[in-house]
């Protein structure tokens, strides 16, 4: 009974706030849109026959005659793939320096890391519109040193995006990363060297693999919400960007087309559901692992 | 026809296949070994024992090239190795904590290291196909290391570092995680394999059966010094010093001053009624202070007084059964305690002495040894 209990109470949690959002969500994807308040109907006060002859998938075939929306699509994955792997790129150097720090440190630089979560979001993603415009922190600093004659366009490119992304998500890729890398026993480094591996050798065939997993965590961490992200690129990309997030907000917010704003954020889930589900295995399979 | 007897370190023709040239290591001002000279021989199985933190670690840390000496020479072979890295040198370590690839299959632990020396395919493979034979661990080739017992584990690791063939196989405390039973088992499957690999071994330990089953020689190490290196024969029935007495084995102390009494003979007046006459090779002065060693097993233990060079009469205090022997603690009038033993040859409900029971506990002039120190 206690069992049952215990158990009930995460998928209690999965239907009140993921479930049931998503259904509602998806039966105004499955609504026509119209002048009024709710803007879409029916509605459940029309009752249930109503309801269920008048849903139809005419949004949905709508996302497909326009070409913005499959494009917004691509361009939301690529721009996440790419930001996931500078991510990385930035990521995994840092976790490594702070697992090979001293102990004492190790705490410090952890806050270091989690430190920049304490100012809000937004005010972060705007100071870097400061450094980044035109005449902003970092073209000023470049002339200063005279590295530069002209300003770099940076800002409302997609650069900006990516450095935006990479300065947002770093901390989800330093510290799965960084787990793993700190139980990784050092011993095994000096075996693989012992066994006739040079430094570099020994890092690519031991430490890299036993750090596969934070490797994965830290990905997806990244990709998940950064295909979906809206802030950023709104406003660092300026018009040049296209990314499903902008397209969704423009939908409910500018077009108020609630049907075909909810089918774009419809399929949004389904080609998140992907990386989901493997992001569950590899955390099931190292829960595993560890046993 | 006798067999010609392994001890490479009398033959003054021998060369060493590694030696410690007035070595030190220091962690900062810490000296984790301190001005240590040592030869070790081709095929030997060399013990490293002492307390924990002794520096037995560092020593082979240094032979594998992990750590640099401070001051001194290491050689191998012949060749100085300072500076170069682990993975030039023909040497292997098993660690204490076996440090296997977690990630690997048995059978990709043993074959890491041969990979590494761009053998063909084939060659690794059959390499591999000998170790799991050797260490008899065919079965488990395909398992992961989480996947197979601490005894299978470690004979993966053994069968690891053993796969290059190195010139020298450095053990560190291989057997410290196992059980009595497995440890002793295992502990003749070393010896063997070291037999038929030829092979030499270093091994440490900090288990002195151990070291004393296994080892062609031992070093008795105390704060980075070695305090004494010979055959665990010698070590035990030899000591050069108290420290060494008291660390191998079980020993009495008598503590006194010498007082030569013919040919290197001496008697020793340890507080302890009579006089007690003990030969050394080593001289000692008139009046100078020594302690006489004695393990418990050359004292007997009898009712009446014997006809022995040394006698003296005291009460049993204690006994410790120990199975197959008892040892029993013996308080003389001055307040002295010595320790007897004796094997139980008989059951324990027809035992001759009980406590309290006056005895008379003897040993012979040469049953001893007498230390300066
Ligand atoms: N890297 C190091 N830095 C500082 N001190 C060390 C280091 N390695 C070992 N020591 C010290 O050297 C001494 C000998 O250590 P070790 O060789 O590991 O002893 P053991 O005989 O137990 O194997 C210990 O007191 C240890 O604290
Ligand atoms: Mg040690």
């Amino acid at each position: 009974m206690r069992r049952a209990l215990l158990i009930s109470v995460p998928y209690f949690w999965l239907l009140v706030l993921f479930l049931v959002p998503f259904a509602m969500v998806f039966k105004i994807s499955l609504s026509d849109s119209v002048l009024a308040i709710p803007p879409y109907a029916p509605t459940m006060k029309e009752g249930i026959w109503a309801l269920l002859t008048q849903l139809d998938f005419e949004n949905f075939t709508f996302l497909t005659t326009d070409d913005l929306y499959w494009k917004a699509y691509l361009s939301s994955v690529r721009i996440a793939a790419i930001s996931t792997v500078l991510t990385l790129a930035v990521g995994y150097p840092v976790a490594y320096a702070m697992a090979r720090a001293p102990e004492e440190w190790r705490a410090t630089l952890m806050m270091l890391v989690i430190l920049p979560f304490w100012t809000s979001f937004l005010i972060r993603v705007y100071a870097w519109i400061g450094i980044l415009s035109t005449e902003g922190f970092l073209n000023q600093f470049l002339f200063g040193i005279g590295l530069i004659s002209e300003p770099l366009t940076i800002l409302n490119t997609p650069t900006a995006v990516y450095i935006g992304i990479v300065y947002t998500y770093v901390p989800f890729m330093i510290l799965p990363i960084y787990a793993a890398l700190e139980r990784l026993d050092g011993s095994l480094i000096e075996a693989a060297e012992d066994l006739g591996c040079s430094r570099l050798q020994a890092f690519w065939l031991v430490t890299i693999p036993l750090s596969k997993n934070g490797i994965i965590a830290g990905c997806f961490l990244v990709f998940i919400p950064a295909l979906g992200e809206f802030v950023i690129p709104s406003l660092l990309g300026g018009s040049s960007t296209l990314m499903i997030g902008k397209v969704l907000f423009e939908e409910f917010f500018s077009n108020r087309d609630w049907p075909v704003a909810s089918a774009v954020a419809v399929i949004l889930l389904l080609i998140l559901i992907v990386p989901i589900i493997l992001f569950q295995r590899n955390e099931q399979k190292q829960a595993e692992a560890d046993q | 026809m006798a067999e010609t007897v392994f001890a490479p370190w009398d033959d003054p023709n021998e060369t060493p296949l590694i030696t410690f040239q007035n070595v030190t290591k220091r962690f900062g001002d810490f000296v984790a070994i301190d001005d240590l000279t040592l030869d070790i021989f081709e095929r030997e199985f060399f013990a490293l024992l002492g307390p924990s933190g002794c520096g037995k670690t560092t020593m082979m840390r240094m032979l594998a090239g992990f750590e640099n000496p401070t001051e001194g020479a290491i050689s191998l072979a012949g060749k100085d190795i300072a500076g170069v890295p682990p993975n030039k040198r023909a040497v292997n370590m098993m660690f204490q904590s076996y440090a296997l690839f977690p990630h690997l299959t048995v059978w990709d632990n043993i074959a890491f290291g041969l990979k590494r020396d761009n053998l063909s395919k084939d060659a690794v493979a059959t390499r591999v196909e000998e170790m799991l034979k050797l260490t008899r661990l065919q079965k488990f080739a395909r398992r992961k290391p989480h996947q197979i017992s601490g005894g299978q584990r470690q004979r993966v690791a053994l069968a690891r570092s053993l796969a290059k063939a190195p010139k020298l196989l450095l053990l560190d405390e291989p057997l410290g995680a196992l059980d009595k039973k497995l440890r002793q088992d295992t502990q003749f499957e070393l010896m063997d394999i070291q037999e038929k690999t030829g092979t030499t071994f270093v091994i440490v330990t900090h288990d002195q059966e151990e070291a004393m089953t296994v080892a062609s020689r031992v070093a008795v190490m105390d704060e980075g010094r070695i305090i004494q290196v010979a055959t665990p024969e010698r070590i035990y029935e030899g000591p050069n010093s108290v420290y060494v007495a008291d660390f191998i084995g079980d020993v009495n102390i008598l503590s006194g001053t010498a007082k030569p009494f013919g040919r290197e003979m001496y008697q020793v007046d340890w507080g302890g009624g009579t006089l007690a006459t003990a030969a050394s090779a080593k001289p000692f002065s008139d009046g100078q202070s020594c302690h006489l060693a004695i393990r418990p097993e050359k004292i007997s233990i009898t009712a009446d007084r014997p006809e022995a060079d040394n006698a003296v009469q005291g009460k049993v205090l204690d006994i410790a059964y120990l199975g197959n022997l008892s040892t029993y603690y013996v308080e003389l009038p001055t307040g002295q305690t010595i320790k007897a033993q004796t094997a139980n040859t008989r059951r324990i409900s027809r035992r001759t002495f009980t406590w309290e029971d006056p005895v008379w506990v003897s040993w012979t002039a040469t049953a001893g040894v007498l230390l300066d120190s």
